[in-house]
């Protein structure tokens, strides 16, 4: 190699793409008009935008009526009459709560957008967010129901996105536990909890929530003590709770089936008690895996409070329907159940968002 | 001497490269490229990754689209009209280097795949054809199996024999032996120079010098895009004219 | 390639291992004590509030009216009756739905990996939009629009000759089959025989010469053009029963309600959303040096979505599609809240006669686990065809 005359390779100048590879025309025609199925599928679905997109905006934005009430509604027939969710406001966020405890409402969602901010944020991490959302369920029961001082408000009075809001936070707070245990008795060794775990998570899983809400409605008094009553709200709680722990049992064994048993093995060779290997290493391992289909159960869970209805609760689409059916406000249902699904969908998309942030962060994932 | 022979007798020539140019969005990754494959000729393209050299031969095949210069497939010019593509590919055998059997098929049904619904082969003609080039290519016992169940080295085999099924006038090696574990290298290799050694015209982009060495007619070596140096193995390997072909083969040994 | 799971059970089989015999019996034992005192309970209680127990109360005169029926049923007919009623119209909707959701589903999925920029932004709101709302309250919005927005019987729509929608419904025309049009039937059977036998010979015949024949088109071509020709041969042995307008509402004719439609579309487009998710996920499960290889052989493009596209993406589709469609059955029962009678809306409604709600609910799981076997057992069948045999 050393005799060779050294010619030193220049390489060339890089050319910028020619014009027709690439910019906006060349974008249109590769990704709207590359051949004539795809043209017709675009003109199609550009006829379907502009036939449906402006028409939404007039109704929604431009020729919406925002203050004043019936009688100005009724004066702009092709618009969206938004002051009467104005006007509904109240109920539809917390029911008929009664009006000289609203504040309570303002103090919970104060310290629950908190919470939910300083997690997102990572502002708190380890025990301190775990504490901080246990303690949600006990504080959230006792701020919007009282007692210790402050004013008693029967269960029956919770309503609106208030009440949708406790029962999918609680429930899910109190499933996770709940959920992990029966996953980890799936796995037992000992016949009996096997036997019962299994039969639980398919039994639950096998049925519509309707019917576990109708057991905890009408069947669960049956099987109580005389003189022994649990309010219809708090059973409700509990059939939330049952239902949703089969499913994140379900999510946790996939996680715990995730975990290579040389983890098991080393856990063993350590000398580490059974017990503290769960605790220790497969668990928080297991539920690393699990973070972004446990995110999909909390909006899963979330979407499901709306049955509730069903068993005489008034959540927050209870209390869309029966806005919707106000004779003083007739004809507005659109209204109601648009502004209904938007704030659903945004509560849900930011939690999906976030479950996908997550899975981002994670810095042991290996998925994609 | 080739050089002037090959200029003389373009008609000869299998493929030919007219001042190629390819685009990654903004990103040039082949310049100015002029290359002539002579029928028969056996030809391996080395370089360092990013240089281009899996883009070059994906373009022969139409895998890729190149967007300035001509490329000519036994003196047709590719253009994008899907019956000329579809035809030429037909002509020309592709290996890749992840493989990529069909994991849902037996490897027979690999290799029939193509007899079968692109050439309109009678079923028994296509297997007969397909235990063949598995015989050919030494793993006639395994025709029955899915691809999951076979080595590394095997599946490459098996990837030839399909590349073969279509009795191409080109093989086309991208990095066929990267993916393997060291012991099968070695049988990916014996098969490809029995291959070579039965005059079919082949185009392998691969790091295997020894192979290189061996069986190439000519060496050709890409930096950023385009065609540093090209020679015949001996020239290549003892006498580089090129610093930056030093410093790859330099590395090369190196390790 | 994932790594494959290995089963857990024999790890985990460590901690419990701990528990002896006696704790196991013990266990047992306060598990059946459990068992009894809540029996114990129950009976009290029932007997407290005078509520009978056992499955007595299916022969009784259940004496509640059923607006949506598929077999006869009258208010006298027994309350076991009654929910037969439900069960089928929770099988009518779910299967009508499933079908419909696995089409639109397959569109959606398709379109959201479309190259096309704005087809699969199209696909991808639909998607995102009805995923993120509670299945009910579409119910609810769908139902209200139809309530709303169609006109009433008066001024029902009419598109075609006896088709006429309203707020109570769609009305469409009834067919009256007559004798000759056993005729018609058989001939249907023989042309679906007949297309069968043909694709066989068709696949020997591309097998021997190696030139594939247009089997679906010339099968469909048989199972239309027989069954036509008899049709017309016994002449025309099918009349339509119209439906018409008498007071306040249409008599005769099929009808639709729009509690059924609601329910029906809601299902539909919910469950769609869900399946075109993974119908994306299957196909872009497939990797491009598949396609790429197929290409390179020179297949056509047909050929490698039929052989090499869709196989490889069903076995991603499926699993995840099974847990869909038992999603739906079990959603079904929404019905109940806007009065399509259903299953557990029937059940329901019984449970406030006469409060034997064990009973119901203990039907009412039966049902659901019967209805969940089935799927599972179907789609298992069909996943075992589709899956690859791995190392």
């Amino acid at each position: 190699m050393n005799n060779s005359q050294n010619n030193i390779f220049h390489p060339r100048p890089s050319l910028p793409a020619p014009r027709h590879s690439k910019g906006a025309l060349h974008w249109v025609k590769t990704n709207l008009f590359n051949g004539w199925f795809n043209s017709i599928l675009t003109l199609l679905a550009v006829a379907l935008v502009s036939f449906t997109l402006p028409g939404f905006i007039q109704w929604a934005f431009i020729k919406a009526v925002w203050v004043g009430d019936t009688e100005v509604c009724k004066l702009s027939d092709d618009g969206a009459c938004w002051s009467f969710i104005d006007a509904k406001f109240r109920v539809l966020m917390v029911g008929v709560y009664p009006e000289s405890e609203s504040w309570r409402a303002v103090v919970g969602t104060a310290i629950f957008g908190a919470i939910i901010v300083a997690t997102v944020a990572n502002w708190l991490t380890g025990k301190v967010l775990l504490v901080a959302w246990l303690l949600v369920p006990v504080f959230g029961y006792f701020l919007i129901g009282g007692g210790f001082g402050l004013k008693e408000v029967d269960p029956s009075l919770w309503g609106g996105l208030m009440l949708s809001v406790l029962l999918a936070t609680v429930g899910i707070i109190v499933s996770i536990p709940v959920g992990i245990l029966l996953a980890l008795g799936r796995f037992s060794g000992t016949p009996m909890i096997k036997a019962l775990s299994i039969a639980v998570i398919e039994l639950v899983r096998g049925v519509p929530l309707i019917t576990i809400l109708f057991m905890a409605s009408v069947m669960m008094p049956l099987f109580l003590p005389p003189g022994f009553i649990i309010d219809n709200m708090l059973r409700i709680q509990i059939g939330m709770i049952i239902f949703s722990s089969a499913y994140i049992a379900e999510v946790v064994r996939g996680g715990l089936n995730a975990i290579p048993k040389g983890q098991f093995e080393a856990a063993s060779s350590l000398g580490i008690s059974y017990l503290k290997a769960i605790w220790l290493i497969i668990l928080p391992q297991a539920l690393r895996h699990v973070l972004p289909p446990l995110i999909g159960r909390c909006i899963a869970l979330f979407k499901d409070t709306s049955l509730v209805i069903v068993v005489g609760l008034l959540d927050f689409l209870g209390m869309i329907k029966n806005s919707s059916l106000d004779s003083q406000w007739l004809g507005y249902e659109t209204e109601a159940y648009v502004f209904g699904a938007f704030v659903y969908w945004v509560i849900c998309y930011s939690l999906s968002r976030y479950g996908a942030l997550l899975e981002a962060r994670d810095p042991t994932s290996h998925s994609k | 001497m080739t050089g002037l022979l090959l200029n003389t007798s373009s008609n000869n020539n299998v493929i030919e490269f007219d001042r190629v140019n390819k685009w990654y969005g903004d990103f040039h990754v082949l310049k100015e490229i002029n290359l002539s494959v002579k029928k028969g000729e056996r030809i391996v393209i080395c370089g360092p990754s990013g240089s281009g050299k899996s883009t070059l031969i994906r373009c022969i095949n139409a895998l890729e689209e190149h967007q300035g210069g001509h490329i000519l497939i036994n003196g047709v010019q590719l253009d994008e009209q899907e019956k000329s593509v579809m035809a030429i590919r037909r002509e020309i055998g592709m290996v890749f280097q992840q493989f990529n059997l069909f994991p849902h098929m037996t490897i027979l049904e690999n290799l029939c795949l193509a007899p079968i619904w692109a050439n309109h082969l009678p079923e028994i003609d296509a297997q007969a054809l397909a235990k063949k080039l598995l015989k050919r290519v030494g793993i006639e016992d395994q025709a029955a199996k899915y691809p999951g169940q076979l080595s590394g080295g095997q599946q490459q085999r098996v990837a030839i024999a399909r590349a073969l099924c279509m009795n191409p006038k080109v093989l086309l090696f991208d990095e066929p032996t990267s993916a393997l574990d060291p012991e099968m290298i070695k049988e990916v290799l014996d098969v490809m120079t029995e291959l070579a050694e039965s005059g079919i015209t082949m185009i392998c982009v691969t790091h295997e010098m020894g192979f290189a060495r061996s069986v190439a007619d000519r060496v050709i070596f890409m930096d950023g895009g385009e065609i540093v140096e090209e020679n015949d193995p001996e020239t290549f390997f003892k006498h580089p004219k090129m610093d930056r072909t030093q410093k790859f083969l330099g590395q090369l040994i190196g390790h | 390639m994932k790594f494959s799971l290995p089963k857990l059970n024999h790890r985990f089989s460590l901690i419990t291992n701990g528990i002896s015999l006696l704790g196991q019996t013990m266990l047992i034992g306060l598990v059946l004590y459990g068992a009894y005192y809540l029996l114990a309970t129950t009976q009290a209680n029932l007997l407290e509030r005078g509520i009978e127990s056992g499955f007595d109360f299916l022969g009784k005169e259940a004496g509640l009216p059923i607006s949506d029926k598929l077999i006869d049923y009258q208010p006298s007919d027994s309350y076991g009756y009654a929910f037969v009623v439900g069960i089928l119209n929770t099988l009518l909707v779910s299967f009508i739905a499933i079908i419909l959701a696995t089409i639109l589903g397959v569109i959606v999925g398709v379109a959201r990996v479309s190259k096309n920029w704005i087809v699969s932004k199209i696909a991808a709101f639909f998607v995102e939009s009805l995923r993120n709302i509670p299945l009910l309250l579409t119910l609810f919005f769908v139902y209200t629009l139809l309530l709303t927005t169609l006109p009433g019987v008066r001024k029902a729509l009419n598109p075609f000759d006896g088709v006429f929608l309203s707020r109570r419904g769609l009305y469409v025309p009834e067919p009256i089959f007559m004798d000759g049009f056993v005729f018609v039937i058989a001939a249907f059977a023989i042309a679906v025989i007949i297309a069968y036998c043909f694709t066989r010979w068709a696949k020997s015949y591309q097998a021997r010469t190696g030139y594939p024949l247009p089997k679906i088109l010339i099968s469909l071509a048989i199972i239309l053009i027989l069954p036509l020709t008899v049709y017309l041969a016994m002449g025309s042995p099918l009349s339509f029963e119209m439906p018409i307008l008498k007071g306040f509402n249409f008599v005769g004719g099929i009808t639709l309600k729009p509690e059924f439609s609601a329910l029906l579309i809601g299902l539909v487009l919910y469950t769609s959303a869900y399946i075109g998710e993974n119908v994306r996920s299957g196909l872009q499960s497939v990797s491009t040096g598949q396609i790429e290889a197929a290409n390179a052989l020179g297949v056509p493009k047909s050929t490698i979505i039929r052989k090499v596209l869709l196989p490889q993406a069903l076995r991603v589709i499926i699993p995840p599609t099974t847990n869909d469609y038992a999603s739906l059955v079990k959603n079904s029962s929404l019905a109940v809240a806007i009065g399509y009678p259903d299953m557990v809306s029937i059940g329901g409604t019984i449970i406030g006669q006469n409060g034997q709600s064990i009973e119901i609910i203990a039907m009412w799981m039966a049902v659901y686990m019967t209805i969940n076997l089935v799927i599972s057992g179907l789609m298992n069948w069909l996943n075992v065809r589709v899956q690859i045999v791995e190392r």
